[in-house]
């Protein structure tokens, strides 16, 4: 994977200079412009993702004539390969290659935690689109990193919730092994163990292994009244059809946070019918700024929004309300900081406001997955926070 | 007592499946001396190939019959552009350009089916499930792969005993200057090995696909345990493969369910205790 890299920043640099060379600019325009980097899987499994992300902020600048708070937007972009030991590398490459002023990613947990601790130390204005570690905006929260997305347990949390509302009394809880799984099983268990529910038996698999029929043999045997599983993409689609091959979903309910359905809604067919789970987005939710967001994404890039999207999205409209506060200045950080804090402003999502260790405070969606398309059900949790144990900002 | 023997039927059909993966990987490495590193990318492509072609064909046994002279032909153009000058050249150079090819290829399957996640329909007369317990049933496909997997088994070891070409194959192997003395080309078979090679890793790929599906780096896990299954078995070995296959499929079902804290080590120590007792694999030869 090494020259893969290289070939995207090369590629990059051949672009902007072909672009740049005819009309060498002014240099009042050099100091106008700001510059965003993206640290962000542009290859490998969670590369749709990535684009996700990306065009959704992408399109926000667009819309807004290619200027934040007067400041004419341009992307430097690093394909971080959802590769954690390579994290620390291309994070550089954006703090002190590009110079950039804004940092934003990513997707893989392992490479955000890298990412936030070089952003902690560096002080750089920071959003994170997706991953959702906990340590982020629990111990290792800074005044400078912000997260537009979801804190994993917090996910887990609103989903026993929705499971407790439906009446489901013990588990078999199954994921991967990895921080990811363990957080959203965390997260579920808190709410749901408070709630009355119980835990019969946690499942785990080495991450990213996919032999399930084994594990599924065994969920039979401890006859759970449901499943929360956390999964995603490959490993998720994969899931979903081996326990409806095992027939498991007909006495079974499958549940898990979104993350289980969210790209594989069509690919997963007849055997993902009825599986429940909760989200912070649904494509279908009803208000103004979903409806808008997800015609102008449609038209656009011909493809409906996803979650990912939204999440790049609210980054971009986070980041323009740091930048009018501080007037587009990025070395006025206290002015910045403390407006994206307090902001407060309609998503696509529903209302989004920050927590004060930086983490959404929103509503999460119990849907179900119905003929290849997630299906609104109901609000699951209104309005939740999730934990800041750690935290000392605010 | 029904568990054990469910994870018995588990672990076969896994190991089975590993089978079909592997068994290219170690005729590539045995008779060539080729460390093919692209051998997980070939049963990648064929995922993505049976995606294409049970589009345009309607089942996925077409799909196989169309899929396995295409993967064929693909192998031994690559075998004439790339992998022939390898041959005489140390290890480190086949690896560099072996993984070269894992890159151009994911690539391609980036370029042509996107990155998400696609299933693979089953053909209907195979899609339902029977009944094992009460509260579990087993997909009938799985049970026709386990099938179609000791079939090609079977075929595969007695192509390489007791046929003519089984025979050129191995001597090609062990003294490949004779057998040129001897009037064979020895070029235009080591071409046929390693197509063969591919299509067997594509077989794989299209077989597994409906159960599997496809999925960006599918091929890398297969290439890592399918490597494994070479070590366990012995280079070269048909039958090391099929049956350290096997006995990483049981590894994989039983260490998941009942030690599940060592389930993920459990297939490497297995192999660890292979080379400590039998540094060549079981069936390898010294």
């Amino acid at each position: 994977m090494i020259d893969r890299r290289r070939i995207i920043t090369l590629a990059g640099a051949a672009g902007a200079t072909s672009l740049a060379a005819p009309f060498v600019r002014p240099s009042w325009a050099q100091a106008n412009t700001l510059k965003v980097g993206l640290l962000l899987p542009y290859s490998g499994t969670y590369a749709p993702l990535g684009e996700a992300i990306n065009r959704a902020m992408e399109l926000y600048v667009k819309q807004q004539g290619g200027k934040l708070a007067g400041r004419e937007i341009v992307f430097a972009k690093v394909d971080d390969e959802s590769e954690p030991a390579k994290a620390t590398e291309n994070t550089t490459k954006l703090i002190s290659g590009e110079k950039v002023d804004i940092l934003t990613g990513t997707v893989h947990s392992g490479v955000a935690m890298a990412m936030a601790k070089m952003a902690k130390e560096d002080g750089l204005p920071t959003l994170i689109t997706n991953a959702g570690v906990e340590a982020i905006t629990r111990g290792a929260c800074a005044p400078n990193i912000f997260r537009t997305s979801f804190g994993n347990s917090q996910v887990g949390e609103a989903t026993g919730l929705a499971m407790l509302k439906a009446g489901v009394k013990n588990v078999v809880t199954v994921t991967w092994k990895y921080a990811a799984g363990e957080e959203s099983v965390a997260g579920f268990k808190k709410s749901f163990t408070a709630g009355g529910g119980k835990i019969i038996k946690d499942i785990t698999l080495p991450f990213p292994d996919v032999e399930f029929q084994s594990i599924l043999a065994e969920v039979g045997s401890l006859k759970p009244d449901a499943v929360y599983s956390f999964f995603a993409g490959g490993g998720a689609l994969k899931f979903i059809k081996d326990y409806a091959g095992a027939k498991l979903n007909e006495k079974i309910p499958l549940w898990g946070p979104g993350f289980l359905t969210d790209g594989v809604e069509k690919a997963a067919g007849p055997a993902g019918d009825g599986v429940k789970t909760a989200l912070h987005y649904v494509e279908s939710l009803d208000n103004p700024e979903n409806k808008k967001f997800a015609a102008d994404f449609s038209a656009a890039y011909g493809k409906a929004p996803d979650v990912y999207a939204v999440q790049g999205w609210d980054a971009m409209q986070l980041l323009r309300i740091g930048l009018e506060a501080a007037g587009g200045d990025t070395k006025k950080r206290p002015e910045m900081f403390a407006a994206m804090s307090k902001a407060s402003f309609p998503s696509p999502r529903g209302p989004f406001k920050l927590g004060t260790s930086h983490n959404p405070i929103q509503n999460f969606y119990l849907r179900e997955l119905r003929g290849g398309e997630n299906k609104y059900l109901g609000i699951a949790a209104e309005m939740l926070a999730d934990d800041t144990t750690g935290c000392k900002l605010a | 007592m029904s568990l054990i023997l469910l994870q018995i039927l588990n672990g076969l059909q896994y190991g089975l499946l590993l089978f079909l993966a592997a068994s290219g990987l170690t005729l590539v490495f045995g008779i060539l001396g080729i460390i093919n590193l692209a051998h997980g990318a070939f049963y990648m492509l064929g995922a993505y190939a049976a995606l294409t072609l049970t589009a345009r064909l309607g089942d996925i046994f077409l799909a196989l019959a169309a899929g396995i002279p295409l993967a064929f032909a693909f192998g031994a153009a690559i075998e004439w552009l790339f992998i022939r000058h390898l041959y005489k050249r140390d290890h480190l150079q086949q690896v560099l350009l072996t993984f070269a090819l894992i890159l151009v290829f994911n690539e391609i399957q980036q370029t042509v089916w996107g990155n998400y996640p696609l299933s693979i329909p089953m053909p209907s007369y195979l899609s339902s499930s029977i009944s094992l317990t009460a509260d579990l049933g087993y997909p009938v496909y799985r049970l026709a792969l386990m099938a179609i997997c000791i079939v090609l088994a079977l075929v595969m070891m007695f192509v390489i005993q007791n046929t003519r070409a089984g025979r050129l194959i191995r001597a090609a192997e062990s003294n490949p200057e004779m057998v040129e003395a001897l009037g064979f080309d020895s070029r235009i078979l080591f071409r046929i090995v390693f197509a063969t090679g591919a299509a067997l890793a594509a077989a794989a790929g299209i077989l597994a696909a409906p159960v599997e599906s496809a999925y960006p780096g599918i091929g890398d896990r297969v290439l890592i345990i399918s490597f494994v299954v070479v070590v366990i078995g012995g280079i070269g070995s048909i039958r090391g493969a099929f049956l350290g296959s096997l006995l990483i499929g049981l590894a994989d079902a039983f260490g998941k369910v009942f030690v599940p804290k060592f389930s993920s080590v459990l297939i490497y120590a297995l192999m660890a205790l292979v080379l400590v007792l039998r540094p060549s694999g079981l069936f390898g030869r010294q």
